[in-house]
């Protein structure tokens, strides 16, 4: 609880000073005990008496024509008691997160490799997994659009969704697109202003969440027709509303509990096995539970867009930006998924946090037959992140600048217009965080004398004792949105139920929102306990009893259902204090709750909470909006697009063996501005974790899809960081409230994911002189192999 | 076939096993032991972590059939009796290393094992013993307070007995 200080009363300071679980302590997470004892149950955990296990048949094929699909061979395995195609589908056979263009199941054809075409029930995993491979498909195997080239040319190479049966708002195979100019754009006129240009193409591979618990849940049929559905998704009511039309029922007989998730980063946004596994259980009357294995999980989910990128920048000697130019190609794949959302963002985000007089931007997303591409951690940001990043760098040095000093000369602050013309209406420190980062202290030099192979690039492969090592410094610092934009209100619902148990007042928090690992139940507790001054407060499991919580994405929780558990804690402490002015004729307008008690700053404690609520139970629901946003403009990218801007920034330290091409990350450092730590514990560990995805893309992970074809879907095959790839990453945090927001809270968990990326690659830069357009760097990168 | 072993101390028996099945299926739809988590499957995440004899081991990697009459135990054993955490779970609740949580069963008995053999480890030692562990959500550095802490807890439990 923060530190109110009462006058005169010094009963009420000991009460107030009490909690130290409230907002801005650490308390620990209320779920933590049953994960480390085994015991939460996770979406793949869940169980049923009389359960069949649900498996899908993938294409082997990017693009293909289905001449035909035969089941009868698959019927007859013993244990079979299903087997579904796009023909079972009781409803409209289409959904989409924003666009319902992507089919339950294939129909004619297929788009991508790993698309599901037919749904086995059977008894046992292993006679699923038989029967998928009874099933006969005759493909017309067609040469599937995968390059930009081809993509853009459909006359030629074709279309990936053919005209008659277009749905976005793209055209030939453009999903997507998004211009901005701002300031007098770029024209020639305003090139000739600048005294140094610098430009480049950039590439970003093709990453993916890389969550550890598998897609998976468990389909009950229900009397009444409808399914309950246990699954681990980041956002129970859009997943209804997608599945209810194809289910063929009405929405509220598509009944969703959240199991527990084991991670997401975005790659829950989209569905996955919810309605396989509700067709299934539908078609059969019993349980269906799914669980994908780790191949399938990288066919089952989208990925972050892979991107082409073109940057050029013009300054003055003295370093001041006259203008950016960029246009952004992210592949969309096969359907849109949240390609539109994706774009908006890259447009309005992707010239970075800098104050740039003339700007001028074009992001498109392509349709095309490689995986479906939609949100992970960062969201459109990242890819432009880093190639305005690596133009900076590339800027300072043309001019023979400090990078850094460079980028606090253009930095935005509060105050400032984003080139969407958006003001910049609470604090934007990005100068200053560049200068803590800059300022913190640097690690020891490596130490040849006494060396532990452990630390070194190479590690436990003893590749060698540190000749060829040279170590570089990169900075960056980036600029992410949180919360839903251009016009879309994602509201969230909260209800809280204050009564008394056991001689006690606790409080019940119960939302639909997806706790995915980011800790959102602590904070809902601290919000709770904090508002409604009562130390005993129990989560209700998330599910579709209550209204929607919106999505577990876009930093965007703790902001919008942490603030409908604020509201509704209010609403229920403005209840209990109406009723104690009823009852006692209370006329102090100083009324607060604090330690289980009513309490007046003037006249101090009034009557316990557990005798003023009796038998009685205050149970009220409320809803939380942001502030409105619109539509960015489509010809000029104007609009007072996005909720709330987040910025981080970061420096790496890196170890580069120069003769092996290998890379060790010595350490990562990050400063970021949160507004408000409602619990900082929480709020460090989001950091850690996004600037540890941030060095996987920088160093490591990439879906490599060769002719459409996904060639490394396993762990084996695409590296994650390890923990003896990731080094120590000290966080420093501000707190420089927001305005506008709940508690001045600003949205933590994607901005290092954003601002990280580049730092690496720049320290690598600085220790190899080499240019490194394209992320992830990989050894022949640096070898000269490549 | 019918597999018998011993699972955290008690006998169990798993009846129509199907002989490709893992230990870690067995364990986690057969015996209603779900603590050990299924992400890879391929003995690349390490989350399905469990002693084998004594042994930690990649449950997804052992035959179901290989576990005759041999003991296996698992992140609900590292609970005590009385239902109190152990002194490795307490350490990562306490030091925010669990997020999503599903990479912690099996790092809980990777650390267990990593503290049996070296009380005090170096932080390269600790990287070194967890790097067949990946986590997602933390980036480690938690986990590494939590290592730490549950060392520092344990030798001064030692010290004071």
């Amino acid at each position: 609880m923060s530190t109110r200080t009462i006058q005169g009363q010094k009963n009420l300071q000991d009460i107030r000073t009490s909690s130290p679980d409230g907002i801005g302590g650490s308390p620990l997470r209320p779920d933590g005990n049953l994960k480390v004892k085994g015991e939460f149950a996770y979406s793949s955990d869940m169980w049923h008496e009389d359960m069949l296990w649900g498996m899908a048949l993938r294409s082997p094929h990017p693009r293909a024509n289905i001449v035909s699909v035969d089941i009868s061979e698959a019927l007859k395995v013993p244990g079979v008691y299903a087997v579904l195609t796009h023909k079972d589908i009781p409803g409209t056979k289409f959904y989409g997160l924003e666009i319902q263009d992507q089919p339950a199941l294939a129909i004619d054809k297929v788009r991508y490799h790993g698309e599901a075409i037919a749904l086995v029930a059977a008894d046992h995993p292993e006679t699923a997994r038989r029967a998928v491979k009874k099933i006969k498909v005759e493909y017309e195997v067609l040469t599937p659009i995968v390059t930009e080239e081809q993509c853009l040319n459909p006359g030629t190479y074709g279309y990936v969704h053919e005209p008659h049966e277009f749905k976005s708002h793209g055209y030939d195979n453009i999903c997507h697109e998004q211009r901005l100019v701002s300031g007098l754009g770029v024209t020639d006129e305003v090139r000739a202003l600048a005294d140094v240009v610098v430009s480049g193409h950039y590439e970003v591979g093709m990453q993916d969440q890389a969550f550890l618990g598998p897609e998976s849940g468990l389909a009950v049929p229900s009397e009444d027709g409808g399914i309950d559905l246990y699954v681990a998704t980041q956002w129970l009511h859009v997943d209804r509303q997608q599945m209810a039309p194809v289910l063929g029922l009405p929405e509220e007989k598509v009944r969703l509990t959240l199991a527990g998730v084991g991670g997401a980063f975005g790659g829950r946004e989209d569905l996955s096995m919810q309605i396989h596994a509700s067709l299934l259980a539908m078609h059969t009357g019993k349980p269906v539970k799914i669980v994908y294995a780790r191949d399938e999980s990288f066919f089952g989910h989208v990925h972050r867009h892979p991107a082409k990128m073109y940057y050029e920048h013009g300054a003055t000697r003295d370093g001041k930006l006259v203008y950016a130019d960029a246009r952004l190609v992210l592949d969309g794949g096969a359907y849109a998924s949240a390609s539109p959302a994706v774009v908006g963002n890259a447009a309005s985000l992707g010239h970075g946090p800098y104050v740039i007089p003339n700007v001028r931007m074009h992001a498109i997303a392509l349709y095309s037959n490689n995986p479906s591409c939609g949100a992970m951690r960062g969201f459109g940001a990242v890819q432009a992140a880093f190639g305005y990043e690596t133009q900076m760098d590339k800027l300072a040095a043309e001019l023979g600048m400090d990078p850094v000093e460079l980028r606090q000369l253009n930095a935005m602050s509060e105050g400032d217009r984003m080139p969407t013309g958006q003001l910049i209406d609470s604090p934007a420190p990005v100068a200053e965080l560049l200068q803590r980062v800059k300022d913190m202290p640097l690690p020891p030099p490596l130490d040849l004398e006494n060396l532990d192979v452990r630390a070194i690039p190479g590690a436990l492969s003893n590749t060698s004792h540190g000749e060829g090592i040279v170590r570089g410094i990169g900075y960056s610092v980036g600029i992410k949105n949180v919360g839903f934009s251009e016009g879309f209100d994602d509201y969230s619902t909260a209800r809280v139920r204050l009564e008394v148990i056991g001689g006690e007042p606790v409080a019940m928090v119960h939302t639909a929102m997806a706790e995915v690992g980011q800790g959102g139940v602590t904070v809902h507790a601290q919000i709770a306990r904090t508002e409604l001054g009562v130390e005993q407060v129990t989560i209700h499991p998330a599910n579709t009893e209550v209204g929607s919580a919106g999505s577990t994405s876009a930093s965007r929780q703790t902001y919008m259902t942490g603030g409908a558990v604020k509201l509704a804690a209010e609403a229920v402490k403005q209840a209990l204090i109406t009723k104690g002015r009823r009852r006692y004729g209370w006329i102090h307008d100083d009324i607060d709750l604090v330690g289980g008690k009513v309490v007046s700053e003037s006249a101090g404690v009034l009557v316990p909470m557990v005798d003023l609520l009796g038998e009685e139970a205050i149970d009220l629901t409320r809803e939380h909006h942001h502030r409105p946003t619109v539509p960015f403009d489509k010809v000029t990218g104007q609009g007072f697009g996005h909720v709330q801007y987040t910025f981080c920034a970061n420096r790496a330290v890196v170890d580069v063996d120069v003769e092996l091409g290998l890379i060790k990350v010595v350490e990562l450092t990050a400063v970021q501005d949160v507004g408000k730590a409602l619990n900082p514990l929480s709020v460090v560990g989001q950091i850690q974790g996004g600037c540890t995805q941030a060095l996987g893309l920088a160093v490591m992970e990439e879906i490599i899809v060769k002719d459409g074809k996904v060639r490394n879907a396993s762990f084996t095959d695409y590296l994650i960081p390890t923990i003896l790839d990731t080094p120590p990453i000290p966080v420093e945090i501000l707190e420089l409230p927001d305005p506008h927001a709940p508690y001045g809270l600003r949205g933590v968990g994607e901005a290092p994911t954003v601002s990280a990326t580049p730092s690496i690659v720049a320290a690598i830069r600085a220790a190899t002189g080499i240019a490194l357009n394209r992320i992830p760097v990989r050894p022949e990168h640096l070898t000269g192999t490549l | 076939m019918r597999v018998t072993f011993t699972a955290n101390g008690k006998p169990v028996e798993a009846d129509d096993v199907w002989e490709g099945e893992s230990l870690l299926y067995v364990l986690r739809e057969r015996v209603g032991l779900p603590g050990s988590k299924n992400a890879c499957e391929q003995g690349e995440c390490g989350s399905c972590t469990v002693y084998l004899d004594g042994t930690p081991v990649c449950s997804c990697l052992v035959a179901a059939g290989q576990v005759q009459d041999r003991e296996v135990r698992t992140v609900e054993g590292l609970t005590e009796e009385s239902g109190e955490l152990g002194l490795v779970q307490q350490a990562f609740i306490d030091a925010g290393a669990v997020q999503c949580g599903f990479c912690t069963p099996g790092l809980l008995v990777q650390t267990d094992a990593l503290l049996d053999n070296e009380p005090q480890p170096s932080d390269n030692d600790i990287r070194e013993a967890l790097s067949g562990n990946l986590c997602r959500c933390t980036g480690y550095e938690k986990i590494m307070d939590a290592v730490r802490l549950a060392s520092a807890r344990k030798c001064a439990k030692a010290a004071s007995e």
